[in-house]
């Protein structure tokens, strides 16, 4: 066993470097110089899961996760427009890990937008996470983009408010992915009546982007892949011309395309989460449009993780995967289909052994 | 969550057993079976708990964080050849090498009732699976 922690210490150093210095994926670079005017850039980094142990220790697989996006995405050439941050910032949504992590991610060059995950969220309803990032749910407009954010890991307010005896527990039930005391997320109404009068501002030829922490479309409900009422949403989102969403939470590379609206999924920092079909007990509803990513290799840890950088081209979005210990991959919206589409993966008899789970 | 401690239940079926007339070794009724399940789904629960318990190791990460419901463990696949270790070995060895790396713990004995717990339980997940030893 003594080999393996040597070769396990040589690769961090090795992965320290590349954080450091020069070797940014090329293909990333280019990508960045998408020539139409209207075109722009943002950087994704999501679910860094940022968990205390005790006194200043915080578990140092997830510290350095983020600490590598972060110093990635400030090597973007040229510069993103911003960052998001896609939710899952804590693990147990305490002040120690929300701190720390704010303190990881005040190192980028960038203005960040936050989303909120169910580990950020379920100790205290999101209140600190208001101090240190602003509200829970939002819209803005960027060269003729309007961004919505919403807060989709809501669940029923009975679960919320009468079920459990302190918020520390009401925490670590929502935490355990797996939970089978945990409750269906969901963006309700308050949100949808907002979102709503949002909309109606909004002329239906302008590009919309969504960002949810998780997937408003149903994927598989045994682990939260899914959103109560995501119809509901899908149903406003219905009149415009050109939707994108781009959620979190499920630790890997998703992607689907329901009428107007394509959904994305990005990977997370921390640790990847295997595909619900390798859950044997499950009925689940992978988009059969969704080439997987390869199956993680525990023994390098920073395998299957990573972060994205976005090309809007003229309102539709290409997702760019950094992955550290694979080659690069890129889900690009197929303007001639009306779908997204890996860019290498995509046909049946493209696929490699490694993106076959099981 | 907090475990009870394995050993007490562990001699519970012992001691059962040496309450009862004994019986010939190919004889056993319905009562048995249901018996026999009970004392191993009381294993699996236990093993569920250690998979979800951030006390197994020593920073607080648990099992279930990387491997909801127990998934991309592949026990049916045990023992094959773990390219990273350059070897075939059993799944124990493998759990052993998560319990020292992400969980910064100590490895367990191969016949600790704790990794017996463990196996039971990601095992049991993964019913209905075919056998398929050596496949990666
Ligand atoms: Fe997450
Ligand atoms: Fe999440």
């Amino acid at each position: 066993m003594n080999t393996i922690h040597k070769s396990r210490r040589s690769f961090l150093k090795t992965a320290g470097a590349a954080a450091l210095g020069s070797t940014l994926p090329i293909s990333l670079i280019e990508l960045a110089f998408a020539d139409t005017a209207e075109n722009f850039t943002f950087a994704y980094i999501s679910d860094a899961h940022i968990q205390h142990i005790e006194g200043t220790r915080f578990v140092r697989n997830w510290d350095r996760g983020l600490i590598r996006a972060v110093a990635e995405t400030n090597l973007l050439v040229p510069k993103p427009d911003f960052v998001f941050f896609g939710g899952d910032l804590a693990q147990l949504g305490t002040k120690a890990e929300l701190d720390h992590g704010a303190e990881i991610m005040s190192a980028l060059r960038y203005k960040v937008h936050y989303v909120m995950g169910e580990h950020d969220y379920y100790l205290d309803l999101g209140d600190y996470w208001e101090q240190l990032f602003g509200a829970q749910y939002y819209s803005f407009n960027h060269k003729g983009v309007h961004f919505i954010v919403l807060n989709s890991i809501r669940t029923y307010d009975d679960w919320t408010f009468n079920r459990w005896p302190s918020n520390e527990q009401r925490m670590l039930e929502m935490a355990g992915l797996d939970n089978p005391n945990g409750s269906p997320f969901m963006v309700g109404e308050e949100q949808r009546n907002w979102l709503k009068s949002d909309l109606s501002k909004v002329a239906k030829t302008t590009p919309i982007v969504v960002l949810s922490h998780s997937p408003l479309q149903k994927i598989f409900k045994g682990w939260n892949f899914w959103t109560e009422d995501a119809e509901e949403i899908q149903a406003l989102l219905k009149p415009f011309d050109k939707v994108s969403v781009i959620y979190g939470h499920v630790h890997q590379i998703q992607y689907n395309q329901i009428g107007n609206i394509s959904f994305n999924s990005v990977m997370a920092t921390a640790w990847p989460w295997p595909y619900p079909q390798s859950y044997a007990q499950a009925e689940q509803y992978l988009p059969k449009l969704t080439v997987p990513m390869n199956r993680a290799d525990p023994f390098f840890e920073r395998d299957a993780t990573g972060w994205q950088f976005i090309n809007t081209s003229n309102g539709n979005v290409d997702l760019h995967y950094t992955l550290y210990n694979n080659t690069a991959r890129s889900v690009i919206y197929n303007t001639k289909t009306k779908q997204p589409e890996d860019s290498a993966y995509q046909s049946e008899d493209a696929r490699i052994p490694p993106q076959t789970h099981f | 969550m907090k475990l009870k401690p394995i050993k007490a239940i562990l001699l519970l079926p012992l001691a059962l057993t040496f309450a009862m007339p004994i019986a010939s070794a190919d004889e056993f009724t319905d009562a048995d079976l249901e018996r026999w399940q009970q004392q191993f789904m009381g294993v699996v629960q236990q093993g569920r708990g250690l998979w979800t318990s951030p006390e197994l190791g020593t920073n607080g990460v648990a099992c279930a964080q990387c491997h909801p419901n127990a998934a991309n463990t592949h026990p049916e696949t045990y023992p094959k050849f773990q390219k990273q270790l350059g070897k075939v070995v059993p799944m124990w060895e493998m759990i052993n090498w998560c319990l020292k790396n992400p969980l910064e713990g100590q490895p367990l004995d191969a016949d600790d009732p704790k990794m017996t717990a463990i196996q039971a339980y990601v095992t049991h997940e993964r019913r209905g699976v075919k056998l398929e030893p050596g496949k990666h």
